[in-house]
């Protein structure tokens, strides 16, 4: 007995020192950068910069993670291939819909018209893809042990990332670019990017969609009673079985317009594309709380935000050259501290080690 | 009935031609293609194309009684016609839209070729229909022909493609037994020629035979007469020749195929680190490639005579410290995840396999490991004046590491130890409640399992005497999960054979390059729905697994 105690004690102690380990990291990063001037010098607007690249970035990652946080709601499953629902209706879109539109001219012509139906090409791929993957690789299994669905997720996401590139081809595809939101607009000084106003405006204005359909609808009611207890909603006559996958098409839909809006922030698609924003999703859904569809919101908007000030800010405080390169990294950390120390999230709102 | 039985075929036809479309559009009908396994007969893109009516006709029948023979019929015929609709369809599209090329990349012109044999899209797609047709009512007459003719039949066929696939491994052991003439007699210069394939047909199918009416009971008669001692000393003969077997082979296969036994060696040695950690302890460990970097890594810095090497060490100096890193590095990554399970786990542990690869790559430690430019002059083992070049000699080091992980992973799954990690994966907080220490068997697992992976990183550093970050990326991770899981996890004989499988196949068969993971993906959903417990599984999970349908057979 004295020998676990004596255990615990070494173990929490390690963790003690990581946690300080990285604290120390990024005060000292931060203190370095703004009091002693290290690395480039920064302008005001150039912060606000990153502010706004870090919310337009982290409106897609809310958009993304709300599929993670509604399937882990219904089912307590990561669905590890949900990068893949949003990269499987950005390239189809993209090759069979934005690409031509986009040399006959009629993007330009009614930017509106072909943007609604690129999004809607996009929504309709991944809804069939996430449906298809759900009928196939979770459904039958859904009575197995833990690992077995996530075994299943992972080779779902492969099978669809390859299966894609074999489609589409491995290479990069560029996302059309739109007339319309070409520069920036200027608003009290600050210039926001035209591309980027437009990603966050549609993100929010999908994100309190959801939410109104989540929860005011019979549909989104039903949703919420199956995550609540999938037995008791069957005994009040809620199909589970369709409430599932209405909650897979529901998350699907907003990933494949995620996807759009990525392709319109960053110009390129590939068959890859779904992998680091899907963890990165991940991360937001856990960060917010995992199964909480404002948690989600949260969770995006702050890793977006951290993730486009962190390097400028603290990394290059210690003085670390190349710093854009770990972005990645600060996202991996992140999800990693969480995961460690605050599996419930920000906001907390349910306990996820319970479940996990 | 009958009625609801071709609505079925239909619709199974249909799911097969959409499958046989499937593999047609993503490219893997072409590139298989180029693999003739008869020469100038039939290829490997054809076997792939023409087993979904089969597979079709095949699977509407299965419920039709023996008598009906003449809806069994019909019903693989209904079902071959509709599995060649989708692929029509395809041949048709490109008459209506040529370009479509520059959307679905792989729709090329070789593609409708071989689709439509050869003739005009709407003569081919005529064709196809009859052959699939045809196919369907083959599929389906599988169920009709009597057993004692269907299984050599299906055998003469399966060993017939199968040697045809494996030709170039075939050809590589046979060209100094046989004479310049019987090579050319035997192998076409793609896949096996006609008359060889003929050969094995009628050997394969003769041995079935012969098998079944007799050979079969006798072999078993004969085993069962043998004394203890006997059996025993024939065990332990057969053990000696398996080893005397492994420590020729080089010899037998050649220097090229050395290099792929190489390959499959050093995955058993990762998957045989990682069934410690998922198959025994169920900790399910995506960052596994971050212990196989760092072993590569050590050695790497250790021993290089680059720019990049600080002390020049020799490779078995340096061998002990690389293991000892990943250890290291096993346990400290382990500390901060000693309290998580199942799914979160996982995506933590991935979460540091990718930390650690971003950061391999970054300028931050590019002075210390050389970001993207890698390590380059890592030493090649030495021992007096013979310096190990060769494939044939990486592959006794291999067998001896591989040999030393199986020792160890054998006796430690029946140690105490062993008996720990597997009630941890049944029940952690029953676990707890025996007496478990928790936290030493988890860190030991994920030690141990790392200390393979250490070592394997190691020899693969030292073995191309050159490393890149790109070759540590997640892919390793999925590549060694996926063949413990497709052997069967927890098995030692399943991870030898589901690296066989997953990765030497796939380096014989270059045209799976390309493919490899879709195939990976499609494998571990297929193991997962239809054999959870692998191909080779252990005793244990085999038991879990039928527990259920042997209870079920002693009730009846």
């Amino acid at each position: 007995m004295a020998q676990r105690f004596k255990d615990i004690d070494y173990i929490g102690l390690f963790l003690w020192l990581f946690r300080a380990a990285i604290i120390v990291i990024v005060v000292w990063g931060t203190v370095a950068k703004l009091f002693l001037g290290q690395g480039n010098a920064y302008t005001t607007k150039d912060w606000i910069n990153f502010l706004v690249a870090g919310l337009s970035q982290g409106s897609i990652f809310a958009l993304i993670a709300l599929g993670y946080t509604l399937v882990y709601g219904v089912l307590f499953m990561i669905n590890f291939a949900h990068g893949e629902f949003f990269m499987a209706g950005t390239m189809t879109a993209t090759i069979f819909v934005a690409l031509p539109l986009s040399a006959s001219g009629f993007l330009d012509k009614h930017p509106v018209i072909g943007m609604l139906a690129i999004l809607v090409v996009a929504m309709v791929v991944s809804v069939s893809v996430a449906l298809l993957t759900e009928r196939v690789a979770y459904r039958p299994l859904r009575r197995a042990p833990r690992l077995v669905p996530l075994i299943t997720a992972i080779g779902a996401s492969f099978f669809w990332q390859y299966f894609f590139a074999g489609l589409f081809g491995s290479g990069l595809i560029p996302f059309p670019e739109l007339a319309v939101l070409r520069g920036a607009w200027m608003i009290g000084g600050v210039e926001f990017l035209k591309t980027r106003a437009v990603v966050m405006i549609a993100s929010v204005i999908m994100l309190i969609g959801l939410y109104i359909f989540i929860m005011r609808t019979k549909t989104g009611t039903a949703i919420r009673a199956v995550a609540e207890d999938k037995d008791i909603a069957a005994l009040m006559g809620i199909d589970v079985d369709r409430t599932i996958s209405i909650t897979f098409a529901t998350g699907a839909a907003m990933a494949g317009v995620a996807g759009i809006l990525y392709g319109l922030v960053f110009r390129q698609v590939n068959f890859i594309m779904g992998f680091v924003p899907g963890i990165k999703a991940f991360t937001a859904a856990v960060l917010g709380g995992i199964g909480s569809i404002p948690g989600a919101a949260i969770g995006g908007f702050f890793l977006g935000v951290f993730e486009a000030i962190g390097p400028p800010l603290f990394l290059e405080g210690l003085g670390i050259p190349g710093s854009h390169q770990l972005k990645d990294v600060i996202a991996f950390t992140m999800l990693v501290l969480v995961l460690i120390f605050r599996p419930q999230g920000i906001i907390g709102e349910r306990l996820a080690e319970k479940k996990a | 009935m009958s009625q609801l039985n071709l609505r079925n075929a239909a619709r199974v036809g249909l799911l097969a031609g959409v499958v046989a479309l499937s593999v047609s559009a993503i490219g893997m009908v072409e590139s298989f293609d180029q693999r003739d396994l008869i020469t100038d007969l039939f290829t490997l893109g054809q076997l792939l194309l023409f087993s979904a009516p089969l597979v079709a006709g095949y699977m509407v029948t299965k419920g039709v009684r023996d008598a009906d023979n003449g809806a069994a019929v019909l019903l693989g015929l209904v079902s071959g016609v509709l599995t060649a609709v989708p692929p029509i369809a395809l041949i048709l599209l490109t008459l209506i839209a040529p370009n479509i090329r520059n959307a679905l990349v792989n729709v090329s012109p070789a593609l409708i070729s071989i689709l439509t044999f050869g003739a005009s899209q709407i003569i081919g797609s005529l064709i196809l229909a009859v052959i699939m047709a045809v196919l369907g009512v083959i599929g389906a007459a599988i169920h009709i022909v009597p057993e004692a003719v269907r299984k050599p039949i299906l055998y003469g066929f399966g060993w017939t493609l199968g040697l045809g696939m494996l030709s170039d491994v075939l050809l590589n052991i046979l060209r100094p037994l046989l004479g310049r003439s019987l090579v050319r007699l035997f192998f076409g210069t793609k896949g096996i020629t006609f008359v060889s394939a003929a050969i094995i047909f009628v050997l394969s199918i003769a041995i079935t035979i012969w098998w079944q009416s007799g050979g079969q009971s006798q072999y078993e008669a004969r085993k069962a007469s043998l004394s203890e001692a006997q059996a025993k000393r024939s065990r332990q003969i057969s053990i000696g020749a398996g080893i005397v077997a492994l420590l020729l082979l080089p010899l037998i296969l050649g220097t090229y195929l050395t290099e792929v036994v190489d390959n499959v060696g050093l995955f058993i040695l990762m998957g045989l680190g990682l069934n410690i950690v998922v198959g025994f302890a169920g900790l399910l460990d995506l960052g596994y490639v971050a212990f196989f970097a760092i072993g590569a890594y050590v050695m790497g810095i250790l021993t290089s005579q680059g720019d990049l090497g600080i002390i020049d060490m020799s490779f078995w100096l340096a061998l002990p410290i690389s293991v000892a890193a990943a250890v290291t590095a096993g346990v400290l990554l382990g500390m901060p995840v000693l309290r998580m399970r199942g799914d979160y786990l996982a995506i933590v542990t991935l979460g540091f396999g990718e930390i650690i690869r971003v950061m391999a790559t970054s300028d931050l430690l590019k002075p210390y490991i050389g970001g993207a430019q890698g390590i380059l002059q890592i030493a090649k083992p030495t021992s007096g004046s013979f310096t190990m070049v060769q494939p044939e000699h990486f592959y006794y080091l291999i067998l001896a590491g591989a040999g030393l992980a199986v020792f160890v992973s054998w006796r430690l799954r029946d140690s105490r130890l062993g008996r720990q990690w597997m009630a941890l994966r049944e029940d952690e907080d029953v676990a707890e409640a025996m007496g478990i220490n928790l936290v030493s068997t988890k860190l030991l697992a994920f030690g141990i399992g790392a200390a393979f992976s250490g070592l394997a990183g190691a020899i693969f550093a030292t073995r191309l005497s050159s490393i890149f970050p790109h070759s540590f990326n997640l892919l390793i991770s999925i590549n060694v999960l996926s063949l413990i899981i497709v052997g069967g996890i927890g098995s030692l004989p399943g991870v030898v054979v589901g690296a066989l499988v997953l990765v030497g196949l796939p380096e014989l068969l270059r045209e799976f390059a390309q493919y490899r993971l879709l195939l990976y993906g499609a494998l571990m959903i297929a193991m997962m729905l239809a054999r959870p417990e692998g191909l080779w599984p252990s005793s244990i999970t085999r038991r879990e697994f039928h527990a259920e349908d042997e209870v079920v057979g002693g009730v009846q």
